[in-house]
């Protein structure tokens, strides 16, 4: 829903690191994100297009890779996980609302690849 | 041939905006000025409940407004016609605020001998959510017309508010809107809100949330 917005911060983020490091060229940037994070990768990628385009040449060939970190939620009830997008707030195995979401919210940058 | 090498970063987006956000509110608090985030669907009623809460607040207070929205400025217009300081913040077709754009809003807008500012943020259930702006605390309104079931489809919204102003109270009879049903569901997510009834247009329920607002600006202020 958001992509434009941590498109920025993404870029916020790699800017730095090319700095801290003295990076001539950024090959690619990899993003860990949620399953249930509430971003779209198809949307991220269009942004991502658009965005590098207006940054520094050591950014505007940069390619973006997504790994999914597959969304998970704990049980307070029994003390099990479960597959949140599957099951949602309520637990399949004690029926217990007292859940939370144990991973599956991220949104990192993960790695560079870069000279 | 270039030869690449991965250089590990490992830095949430999220986390870099809360600790940005979490420097903002110190800032605030050093000047004694209130920052409320408020948020709801478009055309719940932030505009109109603000021109009451300004009319009733303006005098003991110092009030400021930073409008957010993708474009125009009917809202600020509106604000400084009721008699408050008013800024409009373009978000040039982002869907949310951050900590950072708040920031340059706060400074474009000068906060020196304001005791509150509210930004309102920009007309979305979903993505405001996501973002810590730097406020001291969130508010959110939710109109009858919407629906009791909102805070069953937009969970996040409803769990990161201190408090749910459910506004259009006067038109209560004409919906299908189960009070106790929507208050149940918001506490499911979120147990310490405080859901305060309103109507915007005819005042109902602003004695319990202005003095609500009164009591937070006073101990921000120490």
């Amino acid at each position: 829903m958001h992509e434009l917005g941590v498109v920025f911060h993404v870029i916020k983020i790699v800017e730095e690191v090319a700095r801290e490091n003295q990076l001539a060229e950024v090959e690619s940037v990899t993003l860990e994100i949620g399953e249930v994070s509430g971003v779209i990768e198809s949307y991220l990628q269009s942004c991502w297009k658009w965005a590098v385009q207006k940054q520094s040449a050591a950014l505007k060939g940069a390619e973006l890779k997504v790994e999914v970190i597959p969304a998970v939620t704990y049980c307070e009830g029994c003390r099990k996980v479960y597959q949140t997008t599957e099951h949602g707030k309520i637990c399949p195995y004690c029926g217990s609302g007292h859940t939370y979401l144990q991973q599956g919210n991220e949104f990192q940058v993960k790695e560079i690849s870069a000279c | 041939m270039k030869e690449f090498k991965v250089i590990e970063v490992k830095r949430s987006i999220l986390e870099d905006n809360d600790a940005d956000a979490a420097a903002l509110r110190e800032e605030l608090k050093s000047q004694g000025t209130f920052l409320l985030n408020l948020m709801s669907s478009p055309g719940a009623g932030k505009t109109t409940m603000l021109k009451r809460l300004i009319a009733m607040l303006g005098e003991e207070m110092k009030i400021g407004v930073m409008e957010a929205d993708i474009d125009s400025d009917v809202d600020a217009q509106a604000i400084t016609a009721a008699g408050a300081r008013a800024i409009q913040l373009h978000t040039g077709g982002m869907c949310h605020l951050d900590a950072s754009m708040t920031r340059q809003g706060l400074s474009e807008f000068g906060t020196d001998g304001l005791d509150l500012v509210v930004l309102e943020n920009v007309g979305n259930l979903v993505c405001p959510a996501e973002f810590d702006t730097g406020a001291c605390k969130n508010a959110m309104i939710l109109s009858v017309p919407e629906g009791d079931d909102k805070p069953l489809k937009y969970p996040l919204m409803f769990s990161v508010c201190d408090v749910v102003l459910i506004n259009k109270m006067d038109v209560l009879p004409y919906f299908d809107f189960d009070m106790e049903k929507c208050k149940e569901y918001i506490h499911r997510r979120n147990p310490q809100a405080k859901v305060i009834p309103i109507s915007a247009k005819e005042g109902d329920g602003f004695a319990e949330w202005v003095q609500w607002l009164r009591e937070e600006v006073a101990a921000w202020a120490g």
